[in-house]
């Protein structure tokens, strides 16, 4: 077993005790509610006449349903409308602090949490939603669970977890330009397969995780699930605390540094001994896209999509109904895959620096006439502040469409969906069948910066060939 | 709906029963990776009860709807055209054991996926191996997610195939998955297994009964002075 990894330092600060199934009743120091996986919970609470027990620990926001276009109430849409409707009823019975869209704040639960402070290192923190592995990105402990887990959380505080393996996946070197963080976690999860992290938590660090900003981060530790790994995280650094200070959720002054003294205390020893390790060479990485249906099934921009024969023998049946679905021959590249939609959005990749990655590749440029382009913001404050520096005219200048914050198209639960067997280059996170809410769609997932280009030529385009684009990422 | 569906009264309230075993018919579902996506289509989430979301397990590979409005209201079901998929085939109605292959339910966290298909009709699946995040909804619904080699699981999926009136009993406690003439070991996670077993996966009274501890352990850590 792991010694000495923020993991085992952060899950020991919690452990309440251990229950007769032998799990570890462990306290939850942030439990971040939307409105899809929580309205069972609140009526399961409320069938046994139970209160939500630490509501000050508690945050909720609105993302999975919510109009990207018009957000006027009620929603066009009558089960969306509904869904809010329980929303605002339930947090406002328990007095949950809630992020409505009339407060600036609304936006996709994993960039909510860290922009106000609330997702802070050394805690652990729940939320009915697979990618809350992102808050991991603060060495944080972060997991989805189950709305009957959600149940447990407002009911007690604490969930109920069985101790995982600790996997460190070291990235050595340094990205090349047009390589971003989305390129190594699609890496991670090709190479360690997507069932590859089950019974792990995942530890990133490693020269090129340590030079990544927090944006970056939090895209890696996003796509955790996607690789198996239910928690995923980064030791806390300069570059965290650096992030947090002065964010509204984290203290000042003299009690910052007391925090700051526990931040440091949770990080990995020098000496921490994992249950394995795995090195991924950063100077390597080529821009990764998607080829299949599952994030596994990824490929170099240069590189040859794989036959289905020459994989692992439990890989060739999915690979073959993937290649069929998506309409791709074994040895051709992905560069040139036609697009119709580009989705620049969802909490893997839409935060300010992607916006700003994305739009220095659209700068001056349109947006092909056959893509329909369309940018999410991941918050309002993320979209304030992009507007605030222009970045709306960029995209809009260039023909994308200019939208409010959501989850939008990444799971077509609104009704930003994709339309027939359409194409589509997307910044999220899942190119399942039906993900994007059209059965016979086709989703390739990328990077920020490759959406963009894809976008603008039409077709899945290696960003590098294109003129003038630089690292901007700040 | 199928005619045992009524794994319900476990769903969300009440003291737990034990489940030491379940035993009934089979349905093989095929494939790895099958992810949540599939077991349910997020357009059916847009509800704040589980009631009646057993009609649309497997919706997208089960039936070919024009458009997600005709197919998102429980009414048009009727109207979509039916495809092959085992749970629309007649021999497999009533069935309560899924046999599945690799790496089951990976994918979104939705607890919609295992409370879609225990209101088909299903109490225990057995297969390859399981996403962490879907096991531990099921069991919360005290759903037993049983493992076995890919070869037995295989073997297992061909024998319900051609006896689709058979009974297979998964037998929690010994680890074990019978059918015919056959006994296949199994692994049942070891918390699971003593959850289900002795009864204890109401976590929430379980951990209820611990508030004390609780709130002294929220005391001892740094950043809940605020």
């Amino acid at each position: 077993m792991s010694d000495g990894t923020l993991y085992d330092h952060v899950w020991d600060r919690h452990a309440v005790t251990e229950l007769p199934t032998g799990q570890t009743q462990l306290f939850v120091g942030l439990h971040l509610v939307h409105e899809v996986t929580s309205p069972q919970a609140f009526g399961m609470l409320a069938e046994r006449g139970l209160d939500v027990a630490y509501p000050e620990r508690t945050h909720a926001t609105v993302d999975h349903i919510v109009p990207t276009a018009d957000q006027s109430r009620p929603y066009s849409d009558d089960a969306a409308e509904e869904m809010m409707a329980e929303l605002e009823a339930n947090v406002g019975e328990a007095g949950i602090d809630f992020d409505d869209p009339t407060t600036g704040r609304q936006g996709i639960v994993h960039v909510v949490g860290p922009e106000q402070g609330l997702t802070q290192p050394g805690m652990t923190i729940v939320c009915g939603d697979s990618h809350t592995a992102t808050h991991g990105a603060f060495g944080a402990l972060a997991f989805g669970i189950g709305t009957s887990q959600i149940r447990d959380v407002l009911a007690t505080g604490c969930v109920a977890m069985e101790k995982k393996q600790v996997r460190r996946i070291e990235v050595t070197g340094e990205l090349g330009d047009g390589v971003t963080p989305k390129d190594v976690i699609l890496t991670v999860i090709r190479k360690l397969g997507t069932d590859g992290g089950v019974g792990y938590v995942y530890e990133y660090g490693g020269e090129a995780v340590e030079a990544m900003d927090m944006a970056g981060r939090m895209s890696i530790c996003n796509m955790s699930i996607e690789g198996g790994a239910r928690a995923g995280y980064v030791n806390p650094d300069g570059t965290t605390y650096e992030y947090l200070r002065g964010r509204d959720a984290v203290p000042q002054g003299d009690a910052f540094d007391e925090l700051r003294a526990y931040w440091e205390s949770v990080a990995s020893d020098p000496n921490a001994e994992y249950d394995d390790v795995v090195t991924v060479d950063g100077n390597a990485l080529e821009p990764v896209v998607t080829w299949g249906t599952t994030p596994g099934q990824g490929v170099g921009i240069s590189e040859e999509i794989p036959a289905p024969e020459d994989l692992p023998a439990d890989k060739r049946e999915t690979a073959r109904s993937a290649q069929k679905h998506m309409g791709v021959e074994p040895g051709d590249t992905m560069a040139g895959y036609p697009i119709d939609v580009a989705f620049l959005g969802s909490c893997t990749n839409a935060r300010l620096p992607d916006l700003r990655e994305a739009a220095a590749v659209v700068r001056g440029r349109e947006v092909h006439d056959d893509v329909r382009a369309m940018v999410v913001p991941g918050s309002q404050r993320v979209k304030a502040a992009a507007e605030a520096e222009g970045l709306d005219e960029v995209f809009t200048e260039a023909g994308f469409d200019w939208r409010g914050a959501g989850c939008s198209m990444c799971l077509g639960m609104n009704e930003d969906q994709l339309v027939g067997d359409e194409r589509c280059a997307s910044s999220s996170n899942r190119n399942f069948v039906g993900r994007q809410g059209s059965k016979d769609g086709r989703t390739v997932l990328m990077s920020p910066p490759m959406v963009a280009a894809a976008a603008v030529e039409g077709e899945v385009t290696d960003v590098r060939e294109l003129e003038a684009v630089r690292e901007v990422r700040a | 709906m199928s005619p045992n569906a009524g794994g319900d009264a476990t769903s969300s309230s009440g003291p737990a029963d034990t489940v030491r075993r379940v035993t009934g018919t089979g349905v093989p579902v095929r494939g790895n990776d099958v992810d949540t996506d599939e077991i349910i289509p997020a357009r059916f989430l847009k509800v704040v009860t589980f009631d009646g979301l057993g009609q649309f397990a497997f919706f997208d590979e089960r039936f070919d709807s024009a458009t997600p409005e005709e197919s998102r209201d429980g009414g048009a079901v009727g109207a979509d055209e039916p495809l092959d998929h085992p749970f629309n085939e007649e021999r497999f109605q009533g069935a309560s054991v899924l046999a599945v292959n690799a790496n089951f339910g990976c994918g979104s966290s939705r607890e919609h996926a295992p409370q879609a298909l225990m209101r088909w009709g299903i109490d225990a699946v057995v297969g390859e191996s399981f996403a962490e995040i879907f096991a531990g909804n099921c069991l919360a619904l005290g759903i037993p997610t049983v493992t076995a080699s890919q070869e037995d699981i295989e073997a297992l999926q061909d024998y319900v195939d051609e006896h689709p009136d058979a009974e297979i009993e998964v037998d929690v406690a010994a680890e074990e998955v019978r059918y015919g003439e056959t006994t296949i070991e199994a692994s049942v996670d070891d918390a699971q297994r003593r959850a289900l077993v002795d009864g204890v996966w109401d976590t929430t009274a379980l951990m209820a009964a611990n508030a004390d501890s609780v709130e002294a352990t929220a005391a001892s850590l740094p950043y809940t002075d605020d």
